[in-house]
This record gives structure tokens, sequence and C-alpha cells, in this order.
């Protein structure tokens, strides 16, 4: 049986969505509210929170666990993949079967990608902050050298266009697949083989090898699945852009951590819900967008981004209970 | 640090030259940067020979100086078990206010005192980070990601976002100053500049730190087992707040050093280059894990950086390669001392 469990650290999270809601509600008037900005807030979450989902399993999986090349891996399948669907499908009379073979195409670089790292942090036993960030540099390094530095456009594609602005039943569709990945995620950290599994490999790495898991095997289609959550970053950012290039957010590797920390997610390993790491990237998006609606700069926007991480370490620290408690 | 004794000794086997030279590599990971550096540069001279200008060589010392600074402040954190990302976030906000405060307050200050608030300046940011580090025991990585968020944009938001074109004059004196200046029978003249004495000055001192001081032996001590370091009676507190704020000292150097050379103090340069630097000094040997590290062989590591991003355009390599190299290096470096750690 599933069961939506309920605990402190999701509901504080859902209340500071709701916070940072009505804080805009206030402060930016009820344009703020009204369904198309929320669709565009809505729209602008899959890129990072998919990445962020990917730095999550990664910290999870423990041992120092995370990945730094996750958005260059993202803007790599969507350079490869439009390169060659082009040379597939003739855009302008198949836009639907160019739109597929793209994002296939995109799956397989993820696919590709996440192989790699994870047979060079599993078996060639490479830390994977150095693992990562080698393929960070080969991934953006092919990127360059393939579109020769430059932005390159793809022009109008209806169904790609589609799935990256498109509203189905008041919810864009780039979300709703977002949504529905989280979900897939969450149940199966929880509820398979595979997430029981990592959940102990990462809280306790030689009691997971005692108990008869296969440590390497794991690794490997942890940052596996990594990569294809970059690759379906990729897609969702070239259908948002209709462009593709290699230096598209490059902030976004710092963000991607920032939510996974705020989601709750232990950089030590063997902790992180998908739930939280989902609500903390709305919250995220939801208070980028205030600042936008506001007129804050975006500099200003950083500096409250790295005040909030270093304050969410700090929270994790010192535990509000021992002054919150009744005298004894 | 060296293990290599114990083993000896016990196998009297004869070994091949090939078994010699994996374990010489074990010793010191700083010889195997060293053959990528002699390659590297046997490849580019063999396809361009024009590569052995004098001009082409003092670029490249001249392209080094700043990364080493920073290099060598990153392999202090690295030897002591850390990560630093934030340093370029230092310099940036040091080189910046500093030159703006030298302008509006003191034009006539001399670069000596330049560079001492420089470096304290940078210390000060640097002691926070390992203040933060420890206080909160989270993964240095991540602290050092928020602190660099909140120097970069406290820079932008408070600081400021012009560029200043006429820089100090003490600044521009030593960004003009030469050690040699070379003509070459064309008559074009390279000049090695004067900033070059500035990284040998840091790389001795922080050979000096490393392998003959008290503090040395605890950096490694901590790097290797934080536990037993503590065990032994070493205030890890000391440790951590030291090796940040050495970064960021040097951090602050650099970024004075950046500004004189280039003649200009922009708030936006630098970004982007921690990780470069941090592929460097592991590159040249520095375990990410702690515990190891050596001078020569970051220093040998930012040479190779450096060379890889000069000198492909002379091979026929578009320059677009360039990431792709130095990431496939990282890679193959990583792997080998990896292998060779395990074995």
């Amino acid at each position: 049986m599933v069961r939506l469990r309920l605990d402190r650290q999701t509901l504080f999270l859902g209340a500071i969505n709701v916070l940072v809601l009505a804080a805009g509600a206030v402060l930016a008037g009820n344009g703020f509210l009204d369904s198309y900005n929320l669709q565009s807030m809505a729209a602008q979450v899959p890129e990072l929170g998919l990445l962020a989902l990917g730095v999550t399993l990664a910290m999870i999986s423990g041992n120092g666990g995370i990945d730094l090349s996750g958005i260059a891996l993202a803007n790599l399948a969507g350079i490869i993949a439009f390169g060659v669907a082009k040379s597939l499908v003739p855009v302008d009379d198949a836009p639907l079967m160019f739109s597929w073979t793209f994002a296939g195409l995109a799956l397989l670089v993820g696919l590709a990608g996440g192989v790699l790292n994870g047979l060079i942090i599993a078996y060639a036993r490479l830390t994977p902050l150095i693992a990562t960030l080698g393929t960070q540099l080969v991934f953006t390094g092919l990127a360059i050298y393939l579109t020769n530095g430059s932005a390159v456009g793809m022009g109008y594609i209806e169904p790609l266009d589609d799935f990256g602005n498109l509203p189905v039943l008041g919810v864009p569709l780039c979300f709703a697949l977002f949504l529905v990945i989280a979900a897939v995620l969450g149940f199966s950290l929880v509820y398979t083989r595979f997430g029981v599994q990592l959940m102990l490999l990462g809280s306790n790495a030689k009691a997971a090898r005692y108990g008869g898991i296969n440590e390497k095997r794991m690794l490997l289609v942890t940052y596996t699945i990594c990569g294809v959550l970059a690759s379906v970053a990729g897609i969702v950012i070239a259908a948002r852009n209709s462009s593709v290039k290699w230096d598209y957010g490059s902030s976004y590797v710092l963000i991607a951590i920032l939510i996974a920390v705020l989601g709750g997610v232990k950089p030590d390993g063997g902790h992180g819900k998908v739930i939280c790491v989902l609500l903390a990237s709305t919250a995220l998006q939801i208070l980028s967008s205030l600042f936008n609606f506001m007129n804050i700069s975006n500099f200003f926007r950083d500096l409250a981004w790295g005040l909030l991480l270093l304050m969410l370490l700090a929270s994790a620290r010192v535990s509000l209970g021992t002054w919150l408690r009744p005298n004894r | 640090m060296t293990d290599v004794i114990s083993a000896s000794g016990v196998n009297e086997k004869p070994r091949g030259l090939g078994r010699r030279l994996w374990d010489l590599l074990g010793a010191r990971p700083e010889l195997f940067t060293l053959t990528l550096v002699i390659a590297t540069s046997i490849v580019v001279i063999i396809a361009n020979p024009d590569f052995l200008q004098m001009s082409n060589l003092v670029d490249i010392l001249r392209a080094s100086v700043v990364r080493g600074l920073f290099a060598m402040g990153v392999l202090v954190v690295l030897a002591a078990g850390g990560i630093d990302v934030s340093f370029t976030a230092i310099a940036a906000l040091v080189m910046y206010a500093l030159t703006m405060l030298v302008i509006d307050v003191a034009p006539g200050m001399p670069i000596a005192v330049i560079l001492v608030i420089a470096a304290a300046g940078g210390a000060l940011l640097g002691a926070l980070n390992g203040f933060i580090v420890h206080r909160l025991n989270a993964p240095s990585l991540i602290v050092t990601i928020g602190t660099q968020y909140v120097y970069r944009s406290f820079l932008l938001t408070f600081v400021g976002t012009a560029l200043f074109m006429n820089i100090p004059a003490a600044m521009d004196r030593l960004g003009r100053a030469s050690l040699y200046t070379h003509i070459s029978a064309s008559g074009v003249a390279s000049s090695l500049p004067a900033t070059v004495l500035v990284l040998a000055v840091a790389a001795i001192v922080t050979w000096f730190l490393l392998e003959r001081t008290l503090m040395g032996r605890a950096i490694f001590a901590v790097g290797g087992n934080p536990l037993i370091a503590e065990r032994l009676g070493i205030n890890l507190f000391t440790v951590r707040v030291f090796v940040f704020a050495y970064a960021g000292l040097l951090a602050g150097i650099a970024g004075v050093v950046h500004v004189a050379s280039n003649r200009l103090a922009n708030p936006f340069d630098l970004a982007g280059m921690e990780l470069e630097i941090i592929a460097a000094v592991v590159l040249g040997g520095a375990r990410i894990t702690g515990g190891s590290g050596t001078v020569v062989g970051t220093l040998l590591g930012v040479l190779l950086i450096t060379l890889v991003s000069n000198v492909l355009i002379f091979v026929g390599i578009p320059s677009t390669l360039q990431l792709f190299i130095v990431g496939l290096f990282i890679l193959i470096a990583g792997t080998i001392f990896t292998l060779r750690n395990r074995g």
C-alpha cells in the first residue's frame, strides 16, 4: 500500500510554498496568482527540478556522491539530438516525427553520458566529484566543438514548442512530465528493491557490502539514471527556448545542489525524499519569480540563494526543539 | 605521507621496468603530470616549431601566474581534506573593492600596502569559510558554494558593476614591471612580467608551510584522517580556519595581480575559473580526499592546463576542443592515480 506520510519536513516545505505564494500576492499584487503566471512559473520548474533530482540520487548513494555534469550533459544531449535528428527527419514535413526522434536521441545521449559517469565512478573508482568534474568538462567541450561555441536556433517546431509551453487542463505539459517522473522516482526510492538498497548503500556502504548488495552495479545504475534525468532536462530546455546552446544555465550546477539541500537531502548520503526536493524546487521558483515581479536584481537573488543555503546548513545542525520544549 | 618503505624488503623478487615505473608513479604522482606536460610540448613542437618563440613561452608564464596563486591555496585546502570553490569570488570581491578604495580614498597608496590589505581581506573572508565549515560540520563543497554566491553577489549588488579602466598607479606599475625583456630577430619585444615573482614567493612559502612546519604536518594529518588527527591532539578548528584563510589570502593577492596585469578591474572577471583550478591541482597529483599533494606537482598541473589552453591553436586543433581535452586529461590522470593508490 502506498501511503503518503506527511512528516514535518514535507509539511514545512509545503508551508514555505504557501507562504511565498501569499507573500507574492501581497507584495506583487493579484497578477502574481493568476493562472497565466502560475502556469509560466510551473513551466520553468522542470529544467532545474530534473537536474536537482539527479543530484539527489547521486547524494543519496553516499561516499561523497554528487553530479556536477548534469547541465553540461543536458545541453550536449540537446545539441547532438538536434544535429542528428535534422539529418534523419525533415523538420518541415514531419514535425511530430522529428520531435519524437529528437527526444529519443537526446535520451540516448543522456543514457550514454550517465553510463560513462557510472563506469568511471563504480569501476575506475574515481571520486564522484572529480569524475563528474571531468565529464562536465568533456561534455561541455564536446558541445562547444560541435557548435563552434554559438547557439543553434531550432526554429519553430510546433509539437516540441507545445511540449515546452502549452498547458493541458491548466497544467503545462513539461511540468506534468516532471511530476510523473518525480512520482515514479519517489515511489521506487521507497517501495522497490533498488530504492531500499540505494538508501542502505548511502547510509552505510560497508554494511551494504556485507549485506550482499552489488555496490558497483548500484552506482552504475544510479549515475545512469542521473544522466537520463539530465537529458530529459535537455529536451525541456530545447523545447522551451527553441534553441540549444553549450552554456545554457551555467549557474544550474550550483542551484541544483541548493535545491537538493533545501529539500533535506543529506550530502553524506543515505537520506532524501523526492517529494521534499519537488517542493523545494517549486518554492525556489516562486521566490525567483517574485523577485522578478518586484524588479529585484538578479545579483541580489543570488545573494539570497547563497544565504539561504548557508542558513539551511545551519538549521540542520541547530535543533530548535531544545529551545521550544518547555522546561523540565 | 610516504608509505612506500614498508613494502620494500618483503618483496625481493626482481621486478620489471614497467612495474618499477608503476611504483615510482605511486610515490611521485607529479611525474605523470610532468610526462603529460613534456608529451604535450613535444607534440606541439613537432607540429609547429614556431611555438618555441620567446614570446609564446612568456605568454604561458604570464597566464600561469593568477592560476598558480589560486592553485597554491586550493592545494593547501585539498591537503587538509576540504575543497574550496569560493576563492574566485573572494578574489573578485577583494580586487574590485580595493581598487575602488584606492582610487577614491588614497590614490597614492604604495603597492606593498595594497598587497597587504588584499591579503588581509582575502584571509578574513577565507577564515569565515573555515569557521562555517567547522561549526556547521558540513561538506566544504556545499558551504563554499554558498559563500561563493554570497561574496560574488554582495560585490555585484552592493559594491558595483562598472569597470575601472584607470587602475591605481601603483597597480599599473606592478603590471608593467618586467624582469627581463627579450627582443626577437623580427623585432618583437616580449617581457617576462615581475608578477611571476609573486607566484615564486607564494610557491616557496606554500612548500615551506607544507613540508617544514608543524602546521603542514597537521594539515596532512587532518586530510588523511580527521578523527585520528584529533586524538593526536591536533586542533581541527585551527587547521580548518587556517587552510581556508590561507586560500583566501592567496586569492586576495591573485585578485590584485589579475587587475595589475590586465590594467582593468572588472567585477565579472574570474567567475567560473574555480573548477579549472581544482582540475589543475588534481592533475598535479593531489588527492581530492585529502592527505596528499605537492607544490611542484601543483605547479606542473597549472602549467599543463595553461599549456592546453594556449597551444592547441599551434597544433591545428580547433581551440573549441580545449575544454574537452582538459576534461579528458582529468579523467585519465584521475583513473591512473586511483588505480595506483589501490595497487
